[in-house]
């Protein structure tokens, strides 16, 4: 197939189940969105709101419980072998902590040149070797050769995440999932790494599946992309990042933007807050009916919120919200 | 009023006056300095806070302060003056009977992720009477008492929440808890280790609002040790830039976000992305935190600063009052003040 009109990778309708004890809990549910080549879509969130799960799923780490993930319009898990072997190389994941994704026994040369000779990417040793050279300077670790033979933990915590993202692009991929991928590091290392995912994308057309729970980042980074709302395991709110960051429409999108501490003294302290009806998080083993965010909503209408999930839907600019409160407010 | 040196004797206005304080670490590989002549005073009722990255001798400096560092630290000079009224005494010279008294009445710190370190099987209520004993307060009904009035300003319930076991507690609930019982013994000094580190958004605002208010009502003093630049601008009074051990600059809340004058507090703040307005630019700042067992020569940022001459390589530059309030360690300030910082700008996109 060589048109993709539901983009390069698509979530359609995910579900997702865990067993925990005797308790099913439901992470995910009705999740979909699509990303085309090059695109950034930043998936954000509170802790235990499903981004991690979606991004297992997204790399083919995690079959979904309901639903279908495609990769170039086809259902990965009822692929052939060669075309599934295919989908997982082109769809890469860089974890959170760098300190616990790379093998602590292996030199960066080896945590490089394996997954270059797995998939038969080059022909011998010596030419993986050259390659792993090229990597290590796209990832900007200067001069290459002072860290081939480096183990991570004489790293430090930036440059074992630029190894780790030399390793996923090892096999070119074409889509890549960040998971909190620049959390754990320095704000001064934070941005050089951001510039750096950024010019992959510039310059290798790399697509990204960003996760992060950091508002702000998610804005820098996905200015030009989109960013997804996630609340107990549903994308609430989705849409192209000028208009999340600056017209949030879902309540608890504005809830978040506006209870984020900010690095400006005056704005921070004379920014308006969002009072929610309550600050517990509302646990998986007992999602409330109707929308799951109703208990806590400042917008809640007895009734309506508490008897049906709203379903995301189209406002203007672009933006899909899941309120029944707010698109139909929109509809009038 | 010099923030530098003091002239040793008492000043009333301040609850805290360190000077000249070095600790290090024995390391494999040599000596690591962790706290390098670092001297400052705390007034009461004040918040600091101290900002920086990663190894950059914040959390030993909190850990300096109530004695609490590990066997490998060592404190190889300075002074830590506590206001006890009318009289000072120095924290360093304490011996442990003095010390106990010290911790958690006069001085609590809360820890960076000690929301985890409550005692699985304990009931909250428990562990408080554990913290109030071992203190030498023995009263119940006082503590009890005592610990339904602070839950209420952390805003907790404090039926529920004293029977409860901690995981049966949000995380957000018990770093809540942990300020409370902080506050338990009614201490003039609270030391906070990256309150809200590890905490969702929405949990973050509701610490963050909490600290405010019990400042208000307590007026205790606090200092605030944080990476992120967003709490100190929520909460602090006045700011404290480390690196490589020192205090960098030392200023009011406003004068650093507004106008720093040392590249590398210059170099922090443009690091951060904001909310408002467009995307913007980000500062990176180039090369790698400093090696703390071979420091750099003279100045410790000279390495990654634009601002580098050769004076920067040879002498250091000692924290100097640039203003009544604005202290800076830096032989340039001028030029980045005049320049507004940009050079850090031009050499991160370059």
């Amino acid at each position: 197939m060589s048109t993709q009109p539901n983009g390069l990778l698509e979530l359609h309708r995910i579900e997702r189940t865990f067993k925990v004890g005797r308790n099913l809990i439901r992470v995910l549910d009705d999740v979909s969105f699509s990303v085309q080549a090059g695109e950034v879509l930043c998936l954000v969130g509170e802790s235990g709101c499903g981004k991690t799960t979606t991004g297992k799923i997204a790399a083919g780490l995690l079959p979904p419980t309901q639903g279908e993930v495609r990769y170039k319009g086809q259902n990965v898990w009822a692929m052939p072998k060669a075309a599934f072997r295919e989908y997982r190389r082109a769809v890469q994941i860089i974890h959170q902590d760098p300190y616990a994704s790379l093998n602590p026994t292996q030199r960066v040369v080896n945590i490089l040149t394996a997954p270059l000779l797995r998939h038969k990417l080059v022909r011998n040793r010596r030419e993986a070797v050259e390659k792993a050279l090229e990597l290590l300077q796209v990832v900007d670790l200067t001069p290459p050769e002072d860290f081939l033979n480096k183990y991570p933990h004489q790293l430090s915590g930036g440059q074992r995440q630029r190894v780790s993202v030399a390793r996923a692009l090892t096999v070119q991929p074409q889509f890549l999932v960040a998971d909190e991928a620049v959390s754990m590091l320095d704000v001064s290392i934070r941005v050089s790494l951001l510039q750096m995912l950024e010019r992959l994308r510039e310059e290798m057309h790399v697509a990204y599946l960003f996760i992060t729970h950091d508002l702000a980042v998610a804005k820098y980074f996905a200015w030009d992309g989109r960013i997804a709302v996630m609340y107990l395991g549903r994308i609430v709110e989705i849409g192209p990042t000028p208009q999340i960051i600056h017209r949030p429409r879902h309540p608890y999108t504005q809830a978040l933007l506006s209870a984020l501490p900010e690095a400006d003294p005056k704005a921070t302290r004379t920014k308006e807050r969002i009072q929610l009806r309550s600050l517990d998080v509302p646990s998986l083993l007992n999602i409330p009916p109707g929308c799951p965010f109703h208990p806590r909503c400042p917008l809640f209408q007895p009734g309506l919120c508490d008897t049906r999930i709203p379903s995301l839907a189209p406002v203007d600019g672009g933006v899909k919200v899941a309120c029944h409160v707010v698109t139909e407010g929109a509809a009038q | 009023m010099t923030e530098q040196r003091l002239d040793g004797h008492l000043n009333e206005e301040y609850i805290l006056q360190v000077e000249d304080l070095w600790v290090s670490y024995q390391a494999e590989r040599g000596t690591v300095k962790a706290v390098c002549g670092v001297s400052f005073n705390l007034r009461a009722g004040e918040t600091l806070a101290f900002i920086g990255e990663s190894g950059c001798g914040k959390t030993t400096l909190g850990l300096t302060f109530i004695r609490l560092l590990p066997a490998t630290a060592r404190v190889e000079r300075g002074r830590i003056w506590y206001s006890r009224g009318t009289e000072a005494v120095d924290v360093l010279a304490m011996h442990e009977q003095e010390l106990r008294h010290f911790r958690w009445r006069e001085c609590a710190m809360i820890f960076q992720g000690a929301q985890n370190a409550f005692n699985p099987v304990l009931r909250i209520w428990d562990q408080v009477l554990d913290t109030a004993r071992a203190h030498g307060e023995t009263d119940k009904k006082k503590i009890r008492q005592r610990m339904e009035e602070l839950f209420q300003l952390v805003q907790l319930e404090p039926r529920r929440v004293l029977r409860a076991y901690p995981h049966q507690l949000s995380g957000g609930m018990r770093q809540r808890v942990l300020i409370a019982l902080g506050l338990l013994l009614n201490p003039s000094l609270v030391i906070l280790d990256e309150p809200t580190t590890a905490l969702d958004i929405l949990t973050q605002r509701s610490v963050i609002d909490v600290l405010r208010g019990l400042k208000e009502r307590l007026q205790f003093s606090l200092i605030l040790i944080s990476h992120d630049l967003s709490l100190a601008a929520e909460l602090a009074d006045r700011v404290a830039t480390m690196y490589a051990g020192k205090i960098v600059e030392l200023a009011s809340v406003w004068d650093i976000y507004y106008r720093p004058h040392h590249p590398y507090t210059v170099g922090l703040i443009r690091a951060v992305p904001t909310l408002s307005g467009d995307r913007g630019r980000l500062i990176s700042i180039p090369g790698s935190p400093p090696d703390l067992i071979n420091p750099p020569t003279g100045c410790p940022f000279h390495p990654r600063c634009p601002y580098t001459t050769e004076r920067c390589q040879e002498e250091e530059p000692p924290l100097q009052a640039v203003s009544p309030t604005h202290h800076v360690a830096c032989w340039h300030w001028e030029k980045v003040i005049a320049e507004g910082g940009e050079r850090m700008l031009t050499k991160a996109e370059a």
